[in-house]
């Protein structure tokens, strides 16, 4: 057997190196987890590619892979931020994690950091594998890239701020049925694949201020369209995402 | 170093209508086992998560290694074992000990644990599908990874049988030979008994007895023994000395307690000779400390 010493040695690993270790352990758990692949990879991509394919929607003038493409990329954020993010963590509330990590040196703010990176890791991941899948449909990206990305970071701080605040408020039932029922709303609502040109005006003008639309949106403007800083759709996912965050930070329970 | 690991005095806690805990107050020292002992809802694991910094007392002082309790500087140097939970459903079980191993700065090497609490076998199973028993067992050593000076463990072998109770023993009896300071909460007489330096019992949120569990089971001895129901005790009590007891609980199971002399055996079981009684299983011993634990809370059943 090897020898163990309990003499006491007590001592925090340095930060970095905890948030770190927590990152490392949610992306590897999240991974494997094929519900989560499902929801993150599995549906944009086959979305992607079935639109793409099939003459199903009429998009308006241009290649329907331009179209869709940022649309899909709006999605895949929406599904790991906020879908993805507020099942999991709703979970982990209810088995007491959050509760028991909560008793180890890793502060909050260390385990709120290692979900961002790990929500940010997958979307990288997401986003490189929908770009070759477009890429190799045709896609034709314009515009550039740092609104794009200004565009993702907002809309990811946006769906995360409510993601958390589902998890740390709702029961873990209602949280994984709300945040499912949330996500095919808005994927249906908010020009993901359908535009919102097929909306009359006045649902057209309220659908527009969803976060999804504005991120979609607002993603079609500068990849498909070549526009600049997109200001209107970055505004609207800022709002939300201090909302959100803000609720967040207020009203989250840890158990 | 502080003179005590934990000192808790006069701690109150309400939650609405419920009164949690009332005015309690204990120690505890290190390299010393203290058990919390009480009926469900006495208020031990309330106890227990103030002083692990989860809740705040409404009045009372909580001082745990001589730091207020929800310090965050406590986190790296005490370690928690809850009654339950606390693990992701999904992580297999040596990937969580690396997780908390990977908080703290000089942990123990998280396969020799595993090794140590029969786990190994397990380290790639997931926690879902660990039997109660390997859960506990994960909680276990996720507690003492971290190399804690303070461990608290609630009810730490609840539902677990018998090999891997004595396997949970004897950490806890290294923990304390290393110096740390272990509190756990148990409704197991036999493990408070066994385990623990100091025993404090717990009910309806006040402390009703507390010692060493010699001292609590005292050094009076009883006779005890079986026969058939309904013995005329009182005949049996009239050729006793005058400050003997004796009494049917339940019933067949008889306990005559006093000064047990030879001569009180000798005149006890020639009193069951000669009304034709056969008993069985009897001895002399202490009153062990589920006497004391039912004497003290009384022996009606607790929702």
């Amino acid at each position: 057997m090897t020898d163990l010493t309990f003499t006491p040695s007590p001592g925090a690993a340095p930060r970095s190196r905890m948030v770190r270790a927590q990152t490392a352990y949610e992306l590897r758990t999240l991974l494997r987890n094929g519900e989560q692949l499902l929801l993150t990879l599995i549906i944009p991509v086959a979305l992607l590619i079935l639109f793409s394919a099939a003459p199903l929607l009429d998009v308006g003038g241009g290649k329907r892979v331009d179209f869709l493409a940022p649309g899909v990329l709006a999605l895949a954020v929406m599904s790991t931020a906020f879908t993805g993010q507020a099942i999991g963590t709703g979970f982990e509330r209810r088995y007491g994690v959050l509760k028991r990590l909560g008793a180890t040196p890793l502060p909050r703010s260390g385990l709120v950091t290692a979900k961002t990176l790990t929500v940010l890791t997958v979307e990288v991941l997401q986003a490189l594998v929908i770009c070759v899948v477009a890429l190799a449909l045709g896609w034709s990206p314009h515009g550039d890239p740092a609104s794009a990305i200004l565009l993702l970071l907002l809309g990811t701080a946006a769906f995360s701020g409510f993601g958390l605040l589902m998890a740390g408020t709702l029961r873990a039932e209602a949280t994984l049925a709300a945040a499912n029922l949330v996500y095919l709303l808005l994927l249906v609502l908010g020009g993901v694949v359908f535009p919102l040109t097929k909306f009359s005006g006045g649902v057209r003008s309220v659908l527009e201020l969803l976060p999804i639309s504005a991120l979609a949106n607002g993603l079609r403007r500068v990849l498909q369209h070549g526009a600049g800083f997109p200001v209107r759709d970055l505004v609207i996912l800022a709002v939300w995402a201090v909302l959100g965050l803000a609720l967040a930070a207020r009203f989250f329970k840890w158990e | 170093m502080e003179p005590l690991a934990v000192a808790v005095n006069g701690l109150v806690k309400r939650y609405g209508m419920t009164t949690a805990a009332d005015g309690l107050s204990f120690d505890a020292a290190y390299g010393e086992v203290t058990a919390l002992l009480g009926p469900n809802g006495a208020g031990k694991t309330t106890t227990v998560e103030i002083c692990e910094g989860y809740r705040r007392a409404d009045s009372g002082s909580v001082r745990v290694l001589g730091r207020d309790p929800r310090d965050a500087e406590l986190k790296a140097r005490i370690g928690v074992m809850p009654q339950s939970g606390g693990v992701p459903t999904n992580a297999r079980a040596g990937e969580f000990l690396h997780l908390i191993a990977s908080f703290y700065a000089t942990p123990l090497d998280p396969a020799a644990l595993l090794e140590r609490l029969g786990l190994t076998a397990a380290a790639r199973t997931s926690y879902r599908r660990l039997s109660g028993g390997q859960q506990q067992r994960l909680a276990l050593a996720a507690a003492v990874v971290g190399r804690p000076e303070l461990v608290f463990l609630d009810e730490p072998t609840a539902g677990l049988d018998p090999q891997a109770r004595h396997a949970t023993w004897e950490l806890v009896g290294d923990l304390k030979a290393a110096g740390v300071a272990v509190i756990l909460t148990t409704h197991h007489m036999d493990e408070a008994e066994r385990l623990a330096d100091e025993v404090v019992i717990l009910d309806h949120g006040r402390v009703i007895s507390s010692g060493p569990p010699s001292s609590l089971t005292g050094a009076e001895r009883q006779l005890r023994f079986r026969a058939r129901p309904g013995l005329g005790l009182d005949e049996l009590l009239s050729a006793l000395p005058p400050a003997t007891m004796a009494k049917e609980s339940p019933a067949g199971h008889y306990v005559i307690e006093g000064d047990l002399v030879p001569e009180l055996l000798a005149t006890v079981t020639a009193w069951c000779a000669s009304n034709g009684v056969m008993t069985e299983d009897l001895r002399i011993e202490r009153r062990t400390l589920e006497d004391v634990f039912l004497e003290l809370t009384g022996r009606e059943l607790r929702s």
